[in-house]
C-alpha cells in the first residue's frame, strides 16, 4: 500500500518528461505543415496555427517549374536503386549461407572492413574516377555507390540463416536451377525481410544529400533534397515556400512511416544481433 | 531459432554448387571493391599529390604537413570533436533512459509515446536542417515568439553567433538521431529477460542499481554498437552545417567534411590536399572505432 503511494509521484514525472520529450518530437512537424499553409509575413511574426496560404504557396512553387522534375527525379532514383540494391545484395547475402565455404566466410571478413570506410573519405576518387567514365549527372552515377551494401548483406545473410535449407534441398531433387531456387522459393518467402531492406534503402536513396550534390549537377537532375537546400542561399527566404518543398520531401517518408512502422523498425535494426 | 544451417559442402556435386555459389556473391563482391576499396586507396595516392585541378604531380606528405598550418582545417577538426564530444554522449544517455523507461509493459500510452519520440527519422537530413534553420533564424520561430511574450528586446543570435550555432546544429541532430538509437535499445532491452530484473528486486537492488548493473552491461554490445555508428556519422557531419550555417559565422561551425566538400567542389579544386584531409577522416573513424572495440569488449 505505502509502496504504491511513494511510486505515484515518481510515475507522474515520468509522465510529464515523457510528454515533454513527444511534444519536441513532434512539433517540428506540425510547425512544417502549418507554416506550408501560411504566408511568410505570417511565419516571420510567429503564427502557429495553420492558415489558408497553401493555394499561393502552392502556386508560387509551381510557378518555379523545379519541383516536378525533382519529384519525378527522386521517385525515379529510389526506385531504381532500391530494386537493384535488394537483388544484388539479397543475392550475395543468400549466398554467403546457401553456398558457405571456408573462402565465402573469409570474403564477408573482408566485405565487412568496408564499414569503416567513411563515404566522406571517398568522395573526391569517386567524383573524378565518375567524371572520367562520364557518369556525372546520370542515374547510374547516382546509384553505383549504393547499389551494394554490406548493411543489406549482411542483412540478408543473417535472415537466410534461418531460411529452412530443406526448401532448397527439395527445390534442387526436383531439378531447379540455383538461381530458380533463388528466385522463386526465397524471394517469396523472405518478403518480410525485403519490406524492411526496401524502405531502410529507399530512405537512404530518398534522403541522400552530399553525393546527388556533386554528382548531379545539372537542373534536370535535381532531386527534393537538393531542391530544398537550395533555398538556404537568399537572404529573404520564403519560408512558406521552403516549408511546402519539405513537406513535399516528406510527406512519402511520413505515410512509409505510419503504414510500415513494424518494417520500417526492422529495417533500421536490420543487421544487429 | 536459426534453423538448420547450410552444411559445409562435401563430395564432388557439393563442390560444383558451391561454385555457383560465387556467381551470388560477385556482384556485389565486384561493385564494393570498386566503389569502396579501391577509391580508399586512390583516396591516399592522391593525397601525396600536390597541385590544382588535374595538374598533379606527386609531392609526398607535403599535403599532410600543410594541415597542422591551415586554420580552417584546425578549426572544422576542432569543431567536429566538439559535436562529437557533446552530442553522442548526450544522445545515447537521453535514448537509453527513454528506451528503459519505454519498455514497461504497463505504461500508459507507451506505443504513442514511442512513435512520436522515433517519428523525426522519418525526415531527411535536409529537411530536419530547413525546419531547424527556421525555428532558430533571427526572424524565425523561437524569436518571434521570445519578442511576442517579452522575453528578449532583440533576436537571440541562434544562428549568427559561433557558439550558440554550434548547440543549435547539436540540437538538431538529438532531434533527429535520440528516437533512432532508442529503436536499438528497445530491441536490445526486449531480449533481456523480466526474471533477472525479478530476481535482483528480490535481492532489493534498487531501480539504480538494476540499470547500473544490470541494463547496461547487458547492452553492452549495442551500446558499442551506437556508440560506432554515431561517431562514424557525426565525424563525416555535414548536411546540417552546409544547409543551417554554411560553416559560419566565419568558419565558426565548419566541418571537417564541409571543409572538403568547399576545397573539392567550391573553388579551384584541390583534389589531393582535399583527399590528404579526407584521409585523416579514414583514421579518425578506424582508431575510434577500434578504441572503442577495446573499450567495449573489456569484461
Amino acid at each position: 500500500m505505502t509502496r504504491k503511494l511513494r511510486l505515484k509521484p515518481l510515475r507522474v514525472l515520468k509522465h510529464l518528461f515523457l510528454i515533454a520529450v513527444s511534444f519536441l518530437s513532434a512539433f517540428p512537424f506540425y510547425w512544417m505543415l502549418s507554416s506550408a499553409t501560411n504566408d511568410t509575413a505570417d511565419i516571420i511574426l510567429g503564427r502557429i496555427l495553420p492558415g489558408s496560404h497553401l493555394l499561393v504557396n502552392w502556386a508560387n512553387l509551381t510557378g518555379a517549374g523545379k519541383i516536378g522534375t525533382a519529384f519525378f527525379n527522386s521517385v525515379r532514383n529510389a526506385v531504381v536503386l532500391t530494386f537493384l540494391s535488394l537483388f544484388i545484395s539479397s543475392m550475395a547475402g543468400y549466398g554467403f549461407v546457401i553456398f558457405r565455404d571456408k573462402w565465402k566466410n573469409k570474403v564477408m571478413g573482408v566485405l565487412m572492413l568496408s564499414m569503416m570506410i567513411p563515404p566522406a573519405a571517398t568522395l573526391i576518387p569517386m567524383f573524378r574516377m565518375f567524371s572520367q567514365l562520364g557518369l556525372i549527372n546520370t542515374l547510374a552515377g547516382f546509384m553505383l555507390p549504393s547499389i551494394a551494401t554490406v548493411f543489406l548483406i549482411f542483412m540478408f545473410r543473417q535472415a537466410t540463416q534461418s531460411f529452412p535449407y530443406e526448401i532448397v534441398q527439395a527445390a534442387r531433387i526436383d531439378g531447379l536451377g540455383e538461381f530458380n531456387i533463388f528466385l522463386r522459393m526465397f524471394v517469396p518467402i523472405m518478403r518480410p525481410t525485403y519490406a524492411a531492406a526496401a524502405i531502410v534503402t529507399f530512405m537512404n536513396a530518398w534522403n541522400s544529400y552530399l553525393w546527388p550534390l556533386v554528382i548531379l549537377q545539372s537542373p534536370d537532375q535535381l532531386t527534393l533534397p537538393i531542391y530544398a537546400g537550395s533555398f538556404r542561399g537568399g537572404y529573404v527566404l520564403d519560408y512558406g515556400l521552403i516549408m511546402l518543398v519539405v513537406t513535399i520531401s516528406t510527406i512519402p517518408m511520413l505515410v512509409i512511416f505510419f503504414t510500415l512502422q513494424r518494417s520500417f523498425v526492422v529495417g533500421i535494426l536490420g543487421s544487429v544481433k | 531459432m536459426t534453423a538448420l544451417r547450410a552444411p559445409r559442402p562435401r563430395g564432388g556435386l557439393d563442390r560444383k554448387i558451391a561454385r555457383k555459389g560465387w556467381l551470388f556473391i560477385l556482384p556485389a563482391v565486384l561493385l564494393i571493391l570498386a566503389l569502396s576499396f579501391y577509391p580508399m586507396v586512390e583516396a591516399f595516392l592522391l593525397s601525396l599529390q600536390k597541385g590544382s585541378g588535374n595538374q598533379l604531380t606527386y609531392g609526398g606528405l607535403s599535403n599532410y604537413q600543410r594541415l597542422p598550418k591551415d586554420n580552417t582545417y584546425v578549426t572544422a577538426l576542432g569543431n567536429t570533436f566538439f559535436y562529437l564530444i557533446v552530442q553522442v554522449p548526450v544522445m545515447l544517455a537521453l535514448a537509453l533512459i527513454l528506451a528503459v523507461m519505454l519498455n514497461d509493459s504497463k505504461l500508459m500510452g507507451r506505443g504513442i509515446y514511442r512513435t512520436l519520440i522515433f517519428l523525426p527519422c522519418a525526415t531527411s537530413l535536409v529537411s530536419c536542417s530547413m525546419i531547424f534553420l527556421q525555428l532558430f533564424s533571427n526572424n524565425g520561430l523561437l524569436n518571434s515568439l521570445f519578442l511576442r511574450w517579452g522575453w528578449v528586446s532583440e533576436p537571440i543570435p541562434f544562428l549568427t553567433n559561433a557558439v550558440y550555432a554550434r548547440l543549435v546544429i547539436v540540437i538538431t541532430m538529438l532531434w533527429r538521431w535520440t528516437g533512432y538509437n532508442m529503436v536499438f535499445y528497445l530491441a536490445g532491452l526486449q531480449n533481456i529477460d523480466h526474471q533477472i530484473y525479478e530476481a535482483a528486486r528480490i535481492d532489493g537492488a534498487s531501480a539504480i542499481q538494476q540499470f547500473t548493473k544490470i541494463t547496461v552491461p547487458l547492452l553492452r554490445p549495442i551500446i558499442l554498437f551506437t556508440t560506432v555508428l554515431s561517431t562514424n556519422g557525426t565525424l563525416q557531419l555535414f548536411d546540417e552545417v552546409r544547409i543551417m550555417t554554411a560553416g559560419g559565422p566565419g568558419i565558426g561551425t565548419a566541418t571537417l567534411s564541409w571543409h572538403i566538400y568547399r576545397t573539392t567542389f567550391e573553388s579551384v579544386p584541390r583534389f589531393g590536399y582535399a583527399a590528404a584531409m579526407a584521409f585523416t577522416i579514414f583514421l579518425m573513424v578506424a582508431a575510434l572505432a577500434f578504441i572503442q572495440m577495446k573499450v567495449g569488449e573489456r569484461k
